[in-house]
């Protein structure tokens, strides 16, 4: 055991643990931090998709060890106050979602997408997230979400900041 | 044409996990209700077989003390002018909170956003069977629409009382009694202030369907969608309770292993609480990865068994009838005229079997439970389709009465029929009381994999025989274990004999989205492109020509419009197909059109057409969302899911290595949705799936003059034949 400390949506975290505990077991049972999901423990359904610096990646396969001194942004970290990120606004009004239990991984690799090419086409969206799995099917809709918050950041002329 | 099928909906055999559901019956105090929810009004509705019938339809309020015992859901209306509907319903994602949430605006005249709905608590939230087969829209629904009427009605009758003046003068708006003459007005929440009242409606008089709703109609988004896409709501994974530890089980190395000993010690070194008990071994730690080293520290040994394996399942499925069930029984059979005589005389006669195998749900949520002890008295959170079913067995596993066991089921990670039993919950329940504090299990996609049930496998011989004009004179139609949900034919056929041989699984199997109507649509409607094919007929033209249902005829033309089926063109590799039927009240056609590559074999879906008929549309959009997800579900299972096992042992347990659509496997979808407001609405979780099957594989015939008769079709492409 050792003191893992972590910098999560801005703020410092301190806490024991194993220096081999992963990212999503450290933010859902010690940090109840609950919103980034387990589906599969081997990276292969997106569904505990955080951004490390910015960039997406999967923490059921990620140790603690290898993101101290990084940047983690979880889903809880999104928004700012009571304003939701223009993706997390798309995904509602696109109605890009069934049961949700997906959502907070696709929301994050959007994002991550959305930072590096705020304009993805249709083929560029399906290349990024096929590593995230929706089983209720909604993947048209968070083609279109992706796409009309790519816009919105556009507009709004800041893009996204995670 | 007549349409009684809305009268009736059967259970269907291949229910395998409800065999055990038991009857319950709710007994409550008025007073009670009142001390919990706080004065204000009640309604309640009553399944009619229970007495109180005095008070139906009555527009006098009751003061009396006891209340029906056959209540399927409640309304409270509170003097703060909340209201809470308590419904034994669940939500998985079908967006359910939702489209009820819209019935009680809608009837209540009243702001959704203020309704809250109380949902699948076995303590606060009247008994229901559970939440499956698209039962939702065609009865909670409605029943939530009678209840909010009658406490509008109750509501003006106060307001008329207070004033003075006749009820017919007054309308509701909005949350408000008013009389336009004076303008005088008061809100619902002042109208109950002090008041305890309570009133019982007959649940099985249904409203007639509205033409002029304002409400419901209307695409109405998720109710409580912000806190899903803020990772703000808690699923039944991520329950949390002070002091709660970790679970994990104990699985054995194959199916049918039974255990012959087992060495503890390693794991109680590592801190963890060991649980040896009949068949069940577990581990509680502090916390998971403890839980996961320790599990792993237990030392076991077992006795196996050979178990078949899925080389030889579909001979295995023929050759052994389930012990104990006959054939001929009621709902496994339906026999029509003269099938022998017909085919006899039939001009063409054709003969093919189809088969399925077996798939699993892979909800993105694997089952998960929180279980908690007081005393003598559990309380488990967990995400099922039936938290009254699981209630029930987690009473008999304790060897306990129901009334000290309560399951509540937060909005879950989906379901797909998966979650209808409470193993996780019993496993839970089970170490929480050795460790003496809550434990929370969740299952490893794995476990979920092995140890869950899966859709059943099946074969499906088809025998039908036609006149030279393309009329059926004859259809016979054996399902061995796929099951007998859409197993009739609604071809008008006057010679059939239809029969559901249930065999012994060597897989745990059980209900999936759509149960067995996705296997029998398949071959019923891969066999008519046969025929069509075999008569020279256009396959369109053959099924209308044998069709009268005028329902399911309305949805082969729209979709068939949309498509473009009179003016698609010939594109090398390009095939075009279609599938249709109805289930569970709903009517859907299905055309695709497919590309095929015979160098490569790789078979892309183009083009997806879905027209869907299931009476007056609740939320357009939301119906749209479920046609959508049907399909890109249905695609996995059609084109290459497949359990492969061997000797007890699951060999693609593992997301890895068990495939499931993704993005890049989605074609272009679109809907078509028929809105009958002269209808009752019905669900649509699962008739939407069953048309594309059958479709890809009539496209990948059209395509490349390939017939392929196994489900899944191309799970390594479509090889050179």
């Amino acid at each position: 055991m050792a003191i893992v400390r972590l910098s999560i949506n801005g703020r410092p975290y301190s806490f024991e643990a194993d220096l081999q505990t992963s990212l999503l077991t450290a933010l859902r049972d010690l940090l109840s931090l609950t919103g980034t999901k387990y589906g599969c423990g081997e990276g292969q359904c997106g569904a505990c998709t955080v951004l490390i610096d910015g960039q997406a990646q999967r923490a059921c396969i990620t140790k603690v060890s290898a993101v101290a001194q990084r940047k983690i942004t979880t889903i809880e970290g999104l928004s700012s106050g009571d304003k939701l990120h223009p993706l997390q606004e798309a995904f509602l009004k696109e109605g890009a979602l069934q049961c949700g239990y997906c959502t907070s991984g696709m929301i994050m690799s959007g994002v991550a997408l959305l930072n590096g090419n705020p304009h993805p086409s249709r083929s560029e969206i399906v290349e990024f997230m096929d590593g995230n799995i929706c089983r209720c099917g909604t993947y048209s809709r968070i083609i279109q979400a992706i796409q009309t918050a790519g816009k919105e950041l556009a507009e709004s002329g800041k893009g996204a900041k995670q | 044409m007549s349409d009684t099928r809305h009268v009736k909906l059967p259970w269907e055999p291949e229910r395998y996990e409800l065999a055990a559901a038991q009857a319950y019956h709710f007994d409550l105090d008025r007073r009670e209700f009142f001390k919990f929810l706080g004065a204000g009004l009640l309604v309640v509705s009553v399944l009619k077989s229970a007495s109180w019938t005095q008070e139906s339809g009555g527009a006098k309020a009751r003061r009396g003390d006891s209340l029906p015992t056959e209540i399927n859901a409640w309304l409270h209306l509170g003097e703060n002018g909340q209201v809470t509907v308590y419904t034994g319903k669940v939500e998985v994602g079908q967006n359910v909170r939702t489209s009820l949430s819209q019935a009680v605006a809608e009837e209540l005249h009243f702001p959704m956003e203020k309704i809250e709905l109380v949902m699948g608590d076995t303590q606060l939230t009247p008994f229901d069977m559970g939440t499956f087969g698209s039962r939702t829209t065609p009865t909670m629904n409605l029943q939530l629409r009678k209840v909010a009427s009658a406490a509008r009605d109750l509501l003006i009758d106060l307001a008329a009382a207070q004033w003075q003046t006749d009820r017919q003068h007054l309308v509701a708006v909005d949350g408000k009694v008013r009389d336009p003459r004076s303008n005088r007005s008061a809100e619902y929440a002042a109208l109950v202030k002090g008041q305890e009242l309570t009133q019982s409606i007959p649940a099985e008089d249904p409203l007639e369907p509205a033409g002029s709703w304002s409400v419901l109609g209307q695409s109405a988004p998720k109710v409580d969608g912000r806190d899903f896409v803020t990772g703000k709501h808690r699923y039944p994974s991520d329950q949390k309770l002070p002091d709660m530890w970790y679970g994990k089980v104990l699985r054995p190395p194959s199916f049918g292993a039974t255990l012959v000993s087992v060495d503890l010690k390693n794991a109680e070194l590592m801190g963890a609480i060991a649980v040896h008990d009949g068949n069940f071994v577990g581990v509680a730690a502090p916390s998971s990865t403890i839980a996961s080293a320790a599990i792993a520290a237990v030392h076991a040994e077992w006795k196996t068994e050979p178990q078949p394996s899925n080389q030889e399942l579909f001979d295995y499925l023929k050759k052994n009838p389930a012990q104990g069930k006959d054939p001929t029984g009621d709902g496994d059979r339906f026999d029509l005229g003269n099938v022998d005589q017909a085919f006899a005389s039939a001009v063409h006669r054709l003969q093919q079997t189809y088969t399925v195998s077996y798939i699993a749900h892979v909800p993105l949520e694997p089952r998960a439970a929180l279980a908690k002890w007081d005393g003598d008295k559990l309380t488990v959170w967990t995400g099922t389709q039936r938290p009254f079913g699981v209630r029930s067995e987690l009473a008999e596993a304790f060897r306990m009465p129901e009334d000290r066991v309560r399951v509540l089921m937060p909005d879950t990670g989906s379901a797909y029929g998966g979650k209808h039993t409470g193993e996780t919950a019993i496993e839970a329940a089970r170490l929480a009381r050795a460790a003496k504090r809550p434990i929370k299990l969740t299952w490893t996609r794995e476990e979920e994999f092995t140890w869950a049930y899966f859709r059943p496998a099946g074969v499906i011989d088809v025998t039908s025989g036609a006149r030279a004009d393309g009329t059926i004179t004859s259809w016979e139609f054996h399902n061995y274990n796929s099951g007998s949900a859409g197993i009739r034919t609604f071809y008008e056929i006057p010679n059939q004999r239809i029969i559901f041989h249930p065999s012994h699984s060597p897989l745990r199997q059980g209900s999936y989205r759509a149960l067995a109507a996705t296997a029998n649509h398949f071959a019923r409607e891969s066999h008519m492109d046969e025929l069509a094919h075999t008569l020279k007929m256009d396959s369109l033209d053959f099924r209308l020509k044998n069709l009268k249902n005028e329902r399911l005829r309305a949805v082969f033309q729209a979709a068939a419009d949309k498509f473009g089926w009179r003016k698609r063109p010939s594109k090398p590799g390009h095939g075009f197909g279609m599938g249709g039927g109805y289930e569970k009240l709903g009517n859907i056609a299905t055309f695709v059109e497919v590309n095929v590559d015979r160098k490569s074999g790789n078979v892309e879906i183009v083009r997806v057409v879905s027209a869907f008929e299931c009476g007056a549309i609740v939320n357009p959009d939301n119906l749209r969302n479920q046609i959508e997800g049907a399909n890109v579900q249905g695609l996995g299972g059609a084109l290459f899911e497949a359990v492969q096992f061997q000797n007890g042992k699951i060999l693609n347990g593992k997301m890895s290595r068990y495939r499931v659509p993704r993005f890049s496997d989605l074609p272009v979808i679109e809907t078509v949705l028929l809105d009958r407001k002269d209808l009752p609405s019905a669900g649509a979780g699962e008739c939407p799936m069953v048309g594309l099957a059958p479709a890809i594989a009539n496209a990948i015939f059209d395509a490349s003059g390939v017939r392929l008769r196994s489900m899944p079709l191309v799970p390594e492409g479509l090889k050179a034949t």
